[in-house]
Order: C-alpha cells, then sequence, then structure tokens
C-alpha cells in the first residue's frame, strides 16, 4: 500500500465524519448524507483493492488506469453539479414567491392595523 | 412598522376598488417616485397606485406611501420581474381589471395612460412604443440595433409588429393579469421581452401605441454596452428556447 493508498483512504474517512456530524447537527440533508457517504466508501473501496479499477478500465476501455479514475470521478461531479443547480433554481423560485407573499401579506396587516386605529401594533 | 403608516385612512386594499391598477417597481427611487405617483394621480381619475418597493435601501416606500400609494415593500431585491408579478398578483387578488406598468424613474408620461387604456378595447397588452414616433429620445447604435432584431424575432412570434420591445410602459387587460400574476419573468432587463413571448404563449392579443419617452429624471441608465448585449443575447436565447418548453409553464406558486 503506497501512501497515496493511505491518504484516499484518510480523506473518505475525514469526509465521512464530517457528513455524519453535520447530519447528527441536523446541518445536512440526509439524502446529501448518504450520496457523500457513498462516494466515501467507493475511494476506500478502490484504495484497498485497486484491482477493481484496473477491471473498470477494462470494462470502459480505457487503456489508461488513471484515466478511468479521473473519468468516473469527474462524470460523478458534474452529475452532482447538475443536481445540485437544478436544486438552486427551485429554492430560487421558493424564495421570490415567499418574499412576495411577504409583501403582500405586510400591506394587508398594515392597512388592517390602520383601519382599526391601533396606536402600537404588536412587534 | 408603524412609525412608516401615513396618517390619513384612505389607503385601505379590502374595500371596492376602481378598475385601473398602475404598478410602479421601485428601487431606490425615492428622488423620483413622489412626482410620479402625484402625476398618475393627475393624469387618470379614480386611479389606484401601487408602488412595489424592490428591497431598496433608501424612503422610496414612505416616499410613495406620502404620496398616497399603496406600497408592497419586498423583504430584498428581486429585480424587475419580480416586483412586476407581486404586483400583477395584488391586481388579481384584489379584483383589478387593468394594470399600467409605468417606471418610476420619470422616463415614462403618465399622459400617456390613457391612450393606452383606450388600446386595451383590441388588445390584452398594449406596449408604449418610443419608435412609433419620431422622438427626441437617445438609443446608441449598437442598442437599437440590438432591439430591432429583438423586435422583429417578437413581432414574428407575436404576428404582430412591434417596434420597441423592451419598453416597460404597458397596459395590461384582464385576460393577461391572471396570466402575469403567476409568471412573470424574474430575469434582470429581460423581463420587458420574455413576458411578451408568455403573453403570445398564451394568446393574448398584443398591440403598440406611440408614446413618448424622457431621459430619465433622475439617476442613471441600467445599461451599458456590454450588458444590453448580454441582455439581448439571452433574450434571443430566451425566444428560441421558448419554443421547447412546456406552456404553460410547469411553475410553482398557483394564484389563489
Amino acid at each position: 500500500m503506497t501512501i497515496a493508498h493511505g491518504v484516499a483512504i484518510a480523506t473518505a474517512v475525514g469526509i465521512s465524519v464530517v457528513v455524519l456530524e453535520l447530519v447528527r447537527r441536523r446541518q445536512l440533508r440526509d439524502k446529501y448524507a448518504a450520496l457523500f457517504l457513498l462516494l466515501a466508501g467507493g475511494m476506500v473501496l478502490f484504495a484497498i483493492a485497486p484491482s477493481l479499477l484496473t477491471g473498470l478500465a477494462s470494462i470502459l476501455s480505457i487503456v489508461s488506469v488513471p484515466d478511468a479514475l479521473f473519468f468516473v470521478g469527474l462524470l460523478t461531479l458534474l452529475t452532482i453539479a447538475v443536481h445540485l443547480t437544478w436544486e438552486v433554481s427551485r429554492l430560487e423560485n421558493e424564495t421570490r414567491l415567499l418574499s412576495e407573499e411577504l409583501a403582500l401579506l405586510r400591506l394587508e396587516v398594515e392597512s388592517t392595523y390602520r383601519e382599526a386605529d391601533v396606536q402600537d401594533p404588536p412587534g | 412598522m408603524s412609525e412608516n403608516l401615513p396618517d390619513k385612512g384612505t389607503d385601505n386594499p379590502t374595500r371596492p376598488y376602481q378598475r385601473v391598477l398602475v404598478v410602479t417597481p421601485a428601487y431606490n427611487e425615492e428622488a423620483s417616485v413622489g412626482e410620479i405617483v402625484r402625476q398618475v394621480q393627475a393624469a387618470i381619475p379614480h386611479v389606484e397606485v401601487v408602488v412595489v418597493d424592490d428591497g431598496s435601501t433608501d424612503a422610496t416606500a414612505a416616499v410613495a406611501r406620502d404620496a398616497g400609494a399603496y406600497v408592497l415593500s419586498l423583504p430584498f431585491n428581486l429585480g424587475v420581474g419580480g416586483a412586476m408579478r407581486v404586483g400583477y398578483r395584488f391586481a388579481y387578488r384584489k379584483g383589478f381589471d387593468v394594470v399600467v406598468q409605468i417606471d418610476a424613474d420619470g422616463q415614462h408620461d403618465p399622459a400617456d395612460v390613457p391612450a393606452l387604456l383606450a388600446a386595451l378595447d383590441d388588445a390584452d397588452v398594449v406596449v408604449g412604443s418610443r419608435f412609433l414616433q419620431t422622438t427626441s429620445y437617445p438609443v446608441g447604435k449598437i442598442r437599437r440595433f440590438a432591439m430591432r432584431v429583438l423586435a422583429w424575432r417578437l413581432s414574428a412570434i407575436a404576428g404582430t409588429p412591434l417596434t420597441d420591445v423592451t419598453s416597460g410602459f404597458r397596459a395590461v387587460g384582464p385576460r393577461a393579469i391572471p396570466v402575469f400574476a403567476r409568471m412573470y419573468p424574474v430575469e434582470y432587463l429581460g423581463d420587458t421581452v420574455e413576458a411578451l413571448v408568455i403573453a403570445t404563449k398564451s394568446r393574448l392579443r398584443i398591440s403598440e401605441i406611440p408614446v413618448t419617452m424622457h431621459q430619465r429624471v433622475v439617476g442613471e441608465a441600467s445599461q451599458t454596452t456590454l450588458k444590453g448585449t448580454f441582455f439581448a443575447v439571452r433574450a434571443l436565447g430566451m425566444i428560441s428556447l421558448a419554443r421547447f418548453q412546456q406552456w404553460p409553464a410547469h411553475q410553482q406558486g398557483e394564484v389563489e
């Protein structure tokens, strides 16, 4: 086992710890936690058994083994990026909607208080 | 919030409305918004004005309120499109029949509004165009070219000749209000063009009438050449994209 293998395993373990801690603090949704734990697991697997990587390369008909790793890695990251931008688009839409509703409600509340002639509305 | 309330009791959104609502999106326009509100009220009888304060950091909301407008205050800056949609939602829920969009910076002349309203007899969306007659409105060569290309593309889609698709001076009738209350494009600078695409896709009738446009009263124009070019390219892409998108667009936020 080389230093590179050790670094890979250490990184994977580190990521797992951080992810689990974030889940424990309820700051990371379980679906993303599962995704990153899966990735970390994959890293450990390839580090422990590099022959798996050779097999992967031959399945993908990629001559250079490291290239196979980069290919799979980039594909994974790209997929995650697309998923996240989709989520962000949805979130932007929801935030926009909420802020619009807030503006409408604010006007309603102000007018209601004015009509009731309340001098000191709560808040 | 109570310190911002005007001391008169007329701004009650629950009382029966007149039919015309003027929507004025404003972002840090305290210097001009009060004057615009007063001009609109003077130009059109029985009109209601709502100023959408788009996350301003100055006294825009207070100035507009003191001038007698309803104020919808967004908690942060959404851009003109977001501000317009909240205006349309307000109009839809309160049962207005007509919405007139007027910019807060003074480039639109409220005296043109009656003409816009009259044109609503034969259309659902009426655009005030600065190019249908000779005006002194200064437009750079590149920007003018971009506007021509956009106008040409949109005219083809809309099936009616349009000359000024980026004009934000518009009147919108009862068939179009629910459409825009549900979906009004949020993109900065692109909202004017995309709103027309949405109107076309929703089978609304669009027409144009000539209006005079002034230089902005205060503040700076929001388009530099670079920005303008970027905007034009994106708008063209958006027009092409619209062909392939689901209509009516699948979007969250049904209007109740």
